[in-house]
């Protein structure tokens, strides 16, 4: 955790910085002297101190090393979390142009799979669940699900 | 009196009755299947309230969340696996009372405290927070400031455990905030130009993020999969209830004061005040020695009050519009798209609705004990039920919810960022709870502190001169300082000692 922390602290810092600096630009309210950059200001600030104090922290804590990391400790593998990560950015890159109707099943099975769900169970529930969500989410609720190449037809 | 007539009329109507029922089999549902929790139970159900009258939105929020933490004791006593995180103080014992061949008793005194402890936060939160918005309805802009102010305050030293990252995660929360139009000089802040950020982060892709989608992430990075610990039909849970009540009243009510006044608290929810709770009944318990064997008295006092706690949470919510917990953070973004805005004018200009919200909450409590025993019958089935099956499914719920809100791609966009940033938050240690107090309450201490300002004609003392505003500002300075107060003392008297 205390290298997480040393890393964590330099990107918080970084973004402490860029929160400080773009808070200059952001006009005061009308006869006072404070305005829409103060929040920021105070953000920006905050987090470059805490920045700094985790890094300090983590550099004393790496004196006394040798706890085992909880969160390292778990068993985990990350194959899967990527793999959901990047369906939802395909559905949101192609929904629109592909479609709910296509695009749901095909990045549910891909998320099956990467869930070791077995090929036959996964396109049984891709398929299954895609119809129930668009029934519940475009019959009965009436959100406009993009129908993509099928809207010809529809 | 007309408006509590109202009420009843307003939920008892086919409507209502039906969305109460279908909440509470969805709640159950959820909050039986380790890995979602209420607040995702909550989460989810948002997109849905979003079509629905105020009152039966709400009541299906209040239904589900009371009838989820219930069911998390479920797969503590049958898995070794909390269902929420609301259940995880006391999962060792409830699990070792079912090895012990108790399984009975771990469920049945999860299902009957819960009951009890869910009814005393109800009743509290019927009592105190009218009487409380009597008091809400004099504040000026620097009660409200100083109340922000203690609100995170509290989440971050008080509900935390590392106050540090506490605070790293209230900024971030408070920098979401910044963005949009929405400031006291409505000037453009962070919105790199696109039309959709001009309105601010939207509130509700962003909890289905941070609550749902993390979830899932979180789920498919882990890799152990529990065994059931019973293999037989369950016997009547309700035998032997009447006596521990008889046995335990001081833990019955110890747990369900304390974990009103945790859900109370800002950021501090059920699950906080499950484990202390669980922490005191051992302190304070003639047999300490039998906590962690398989010992009841601890689930009687902690199963009490992360019920209790559910109702303690919506008192500064309805009151102030501050969140008692992360529920009650996305129930006031509810409050607001219904037009229920939460604050002590609601208690005045709609109390139909508030006493509606009450009588849901009664009825709740009062229907988790059939429903809650006819989940404890078909628990194994449900527990059967692969999570990597539904999580996907989950996903896919989430992406469309988001969606739905406002008809844009935007929603999800910001689903999967939030969903990711609290995936890698919790792995790092930093409590989500902040973050969201921070986002819900951001515009609101900005915009209080700069009518405190003005007010004040820029000199700080006058933030300390009114009563209630200067007690609460002592308050919270007072927090912030005493670790190093207390630093100070521990280090003078090891010099004295040495």
């Amino acid at each position: 955790m205390q290298r997480t922390d040393r890393r964590v602290g330099i990107g918080l810092a970084l973004l402490g910085l860029t929160v400080l600096w773009s808070a200059r630009s952001f006009p005061s309210v009308p006869g006072q002297k404070l305005g829409a950059g103060f929040l920021p200001m105070i953000v920006g600030a905050g987090l470059l101190l805490c920045a700094l104090a985790l890094a300090a922290r983590s550099l004393r804590a790496a004196a006394y090393a040798g706890a085992v990391d909880a969160a390292e400790a778990r068993r985990e593998h990350f194959g899967s979390s990527l793999v959901i990560i990047a369906t939802v950015v395909v559905y949101i890159l192609f929904a629109e142009r592909v479609g709910f109707l296509f695009i749901a099943p095909v990045c549910l099975v891909a998320i099956f799979l990467a869930l070791r769900v077995k090929l036959s169970h996964a396109l049984l529930w891709a398929i299954g669940g895609t119809l129930i969500v668009h029934v519940a989410f475009y019959k009965l609720l009436r959100v406009p699900l993009p129908w993509g190449v099928l809207r010809p037809l529809y | 009196m007309d408006a509590v007539v109202t009420a009843f009329g307003l939920v008892f109507q086919p409507y209502v009755v039906v969305v109460i029922l279908l909440s509470a089999i969805y709640g159950l549902f959820v909050g039986a299947i380790p890995g979602l929790t209420a607040t995702m139970a909550t989460a989810l159900l948002v997109p849905v309230t979003f079509f629905m009258p105020p009152v039966p939105a709400v009541a299906s929020i209040v239904t589900a969340t009371a009838m989820a933490i219930f069911a998390g004791d479920i797969p503590s006593a049958l898995l070794r696996m909390p269902g929420t995180p609301a259940s995880a103080a006391y999962t060792d014992e409830a699990f070792l009372l079912t090895k012990k061949g108790q399984a009975e008793l771990a469920l049945g005194s999860g299902l009957v405290f819960s009951v009890l402890g869910g009814i005393f936060g109800v009743l509290v939160l019927i009592v105190a927070a009218p009487a409380l918005a009597e008091v809400a309805l004099k504040f000026s802009s620097f009660e409200y400031f100083w109340l922000v102010m203690l609100g995170f305050t509290c989440a971050v030293f008080i509900a935390g455990s590392d106050p540090l990252k506490g605070v790293v995660s209230l900024l971030l929360g408070l920098l979401v905030a910044c963005v949009g139009l929405e400031n006291p000089a409505g000037a453009p802040r962070y919105t790199l130009g696109n039309a959709e950020l001009t309105g601010g982060i939207p509130m509700i892709p962003l909890m289905i993020g941070m609550f749902a989608v993390s979830e899932v992430l979180r789920f498919a990075s882990t890799v152990d999969k529990p065994a059931m610990a019973i293999d037989r039909p369950f016997g009547n849970v309700f035998a032997g209830m009447w006596g521990l009540v008889k046995k335990y009243p001081l833990q019955l009510i110890r747990g369900s004061a304390l974990g009103t006044l945790v859900g109370a608290l800002p950021g501090a929810g059920a699950d906080i005040a499950s484990w202390m709770s669980y922490g005191m009944s051992k302190k304070f318990s003639k047999e300490p020695e039998k906590f962690g064997t398989g010992h009841v008295e601890g689930i009687v006092e902690s199963g009490a009050a992360n019920n209790s706690a559910l109702g303690g949470a919506w008192i500064p919510a309805l009151v102030f519009g501050i969140p008692g917990d992360s529920i009650t953070a996305i129930v006031i973004g509810v409050l607001y798209l219904k037009g229920m805005n939460p604050g002590p004018t609601l208690f005045v200009q709609n109390p139909q609705n508030i006493y509606a919200v009450f009588i849901v909450f009664i009825l709740a409590q009062i229907l988790m004990l059939p429903l809650g025993w006819m989940a404890i019958k078909v628990a194994k089935q449900i527990l059967r039920i692969p999570a990597s099956v539904l999580m996907p499914l989950i996903l896919l719920f989430c992406v469309v919810g988001s969606f739905a809100i406002n008809n844009s791609m935007f929603g999800v966009i910001v689903m999967l960022v939030a969903g990711v940033l609290a995936f890698f938050m919790e792995r790092w240690g930093f409590p989500v709870a902040p973050t969201i107090l921070g986002v819900v309450l951001g515009t609101m201490l900005e915009e209080h502190f700069f009518s405190s300002l003005i007010k004040a004609d820029g000199n700080f003392l006058v933030f300390f001169e009114r009563p209630i505003a200067g007690t609460l500002g002592a308050l919270t300075l007072l927090i912030w300082f005493a670790p190093l107060w207390r630093r100070v003392l521990r280090r003078q008297r090891v010099e004295a000692a040495a």
